[in-house]
């Protein structure tokens, strides 16, 4: 691999965070030092080995499919920063074209 | 200070020596006078406890007990925070699993623990409601991210405390402070209601005065639960049937990777005793090898962050948590609430998350990360073989200064290097603290054991801590 380098600009897009310009110069320096550390790994051969995803072997974990009572709406909707006939208030989301 | 440990306070109750009401009283005392210099605890509901108190069961095995828990774990109706901004109005709506089997077991949940915020950091700096002090060495950092538990209970305000360990996060800051941490083996308690940071390394534990207590508190907490279907179906047990037997013949390994020359030499030291504590109780201490103990960090990082970046994007504004005002469409209303809610530690692991999970990089680094992850996982198990318990540092230092001991991101994750493994393997692990010389900071060793083999870790650990009585 060649020596890494994080556009934290567009990374911070992706991951729906606006930072201000002090932080994604900041998180660049960090970050790519940590790249760098982290490309230590390849050294280790894996070409034999499956990926390891979970800590132990846990497949088809389902319950009994039994009705019960779950959160009433009030409860529901009593975190919303905003709120509504009991249903969680967001802004338009269908954009008009510009 | 409110002194004495879980089964001190349950016959001080079964005899009636107090009544649970009076002990939560002693305990506020407690708390009101400490908490103002240590910051262990950011919010707490003391009517609620005076109210459980007085319905407490005392024939229960925890009855009447008070039990702080970090600010991670839901209670119904109290603010669970993670010691974010972006959580800062928000109530629980339902007990965690961990807290219905505390209440189940008599037990009082009080107050929360402060913690790094979304229980990411190693020294308990990263919380949004201030930084702990440790009252084991003041003016140093308790460790993390349970800090407030480990603080709470090494300062007398807590008699026991849960806590949460993705890396390290029970068993470090257990170090830090110089009492018990005991992360379980992956499964064995539920995850249900603890606010998810990497789904595949977080376990809820207990922080102690005592190896006794952990067990106690592991009697109450272990168990399959159908709301979280990472918990395991093993059956539960007596954890406390191994306290007070013999280690005689018990085969311990010791990691030549471990016994580095960059560890402080009070951690050696503390190594040392341990080992010597062991041999004479008859334990057999056999040099072993981890040949991947190196990489845990770099895949350690990779998998903790991009598990982090997906379980966090959950936080955007509009179910619950801090929304921005005056925002121009959706976009700008997730980017800017997240922006001003989230820390800088918690934005930087989301970056770094976000980035191994993005097109082009996954293969290279998170499915990489989880191939070493497998080779880290086959060390142990061939370990395993040879031995039936490992022993090791738990961090390389002890506490560092709160003030100007200013670290880069990567030197402080080099920090867990001790502790990740436990949770990339699923093992359980305990850090035992190690008697110090008065006015130096507390120092542990940590012993780690096979999947479910809890039963046997706490008989070891239980051995280690009386000969270092």
């Amino acid at each position: 691999m060649d020596t890494p380098s994080i556009d934290v600009a567009y990374i911070a897009r992706l991951a729906k965070l606006a930072l201000t310009p002090e932080e994604t110069s900041r998180f660049s320096e960090d970050l790519n030092q940590v790249l760098r550390y982290v490309a230590q790994l390849e050294q280790w051969d894996t070409s034999e080995v499956e990926p390891m995803y979970h800590p132990l072997p846990v497949f088809d974990a389902v319950r009994e499919d039994i009705p019960g009572t779950s959160l009433s709406n009030s409860a529901a909707v009593a975190n919303a920063p905003a709120e509504e006939d009991g249903q969680f208030r967001v802004p338009k989301v269908v954009e008009s074209a510009h | 200070m409110l002194k004495g440990s879980i089964s001190h306070w349950r016959s001080q109750l079964t005899s009636g020596t107090i009544t649970p009401t009076e002990l939560v009283e002693e305990l506020s005392r407690s708390m009101e006078e400490s908490n103002p210099s240590i910051n262990a605890y950011i919010s707490w509901d003391k009517d609620a406890a005076l109210a459980a108190a007085q319905q407490a069961d005392l024939s229960l095995p925890l009855g009447g007990i008070p039990i702080a828990v970090k600010d991670n774990i839901c209670i119904s109706g109290t603010p669970t925070r993670c010691a974010s901004k972006i959580l800062d109005n928000f109530r629980a709506p339902y007990d965690a699993t961990a807290i219905t089997r505390l209440r189940a077991a008599g037990a009082i949940p009080f107050g929360r623990a402060n913690m790094d915020e979304f229980a990411m950091g190693s020294f308990g700096k990263n919380s949004a409601y201030g930084a702990t002090d440790n009252p084991a060495a003041p003016g140093h950092a308790p460790g993390g991210s349970s800090s407030g538990s480990a603080a709470a209970v090494a300062g007398g305000m807590a008699i026991a405390a849960l806590g949460s360990d993705t890396g390290g996060s029970i068993r470090q800051p257990a170090s830090h402070c110089g009492i018990v941490g005991m992360k379980p083996t992956y499964g064995r308690i539920s995850r249900y209601g603890l606010v998810a940071f990497a789904s595949s390394l977080d376990q809820i534990g207990p922080l102690t005065q005592n190896v006794e207590d952990s067990a106690l508190l592991l009697n109450a907490l272990c168990g399959h639960d159908e709301k979280d279907s990472t918990s395991s179906t093993e059956p539960t047990c007596d954890f406390t049937a191994g306290l007070g037997q013999s280690i005689r013949g018990a085969r311990i390994g010791l990691p030549k990777e471990y016994l580095s020359e960059g560890n402080d030499p009070a951690v050696t030291a503390a190594l040392e005793l341990a080992v010597q504590k062991l041999t004479e109780q008859g334990a057999e201490i056999v040099e072993i090898s981890l040949p991947h103990a190196e990489a845990v960090v770099a895949a350690y990082y990779i998998i903790a962050c991009a598990e982090a970046s997906s379980n966090l994007s959950r936080f955007d504004g509009i179910r619950y948590g801090h929304r921005a005002e005056n925002t121009n469409g959706l976009d700008d209303l997730y980017s800017r609430s997240r922006a001003e809610g989230f820390g800088p530690e918690v934005k930087r692991r989301i970056i770094l998350g976000t980035y191994v999970l993005s097109s082009g990089f996954y293969d290279a680094y998170y499915a990489k990360a989880q191939k070493v992850r497998a080779l880290v996982a086959q060390d142990f198990s061939a370990a395993f073989e040879k031995v039936d318990f490992i022993l090791g540092p738990v961090a390389p230092t002890p506490a560092p200064a709160l003030e100007g001991s200013d670290m880069t991101p990567l030197q402080i994750y080099l920090a867990d290097i001790y502790t990740i493994p436990a949770n990339l393997a699923g093992l359980p692990g305990i850090s035992v603290p190690c008697p110090v010389a008065e006015g130096t900071r507390p120092v542990g060793v940590q012993l780690l054991g096979k999947h479910f083999a809890e039963v046997d870790l706490l008989r070891v650990a239980s051995a280690l801590e009386t000969a270092l009585a």
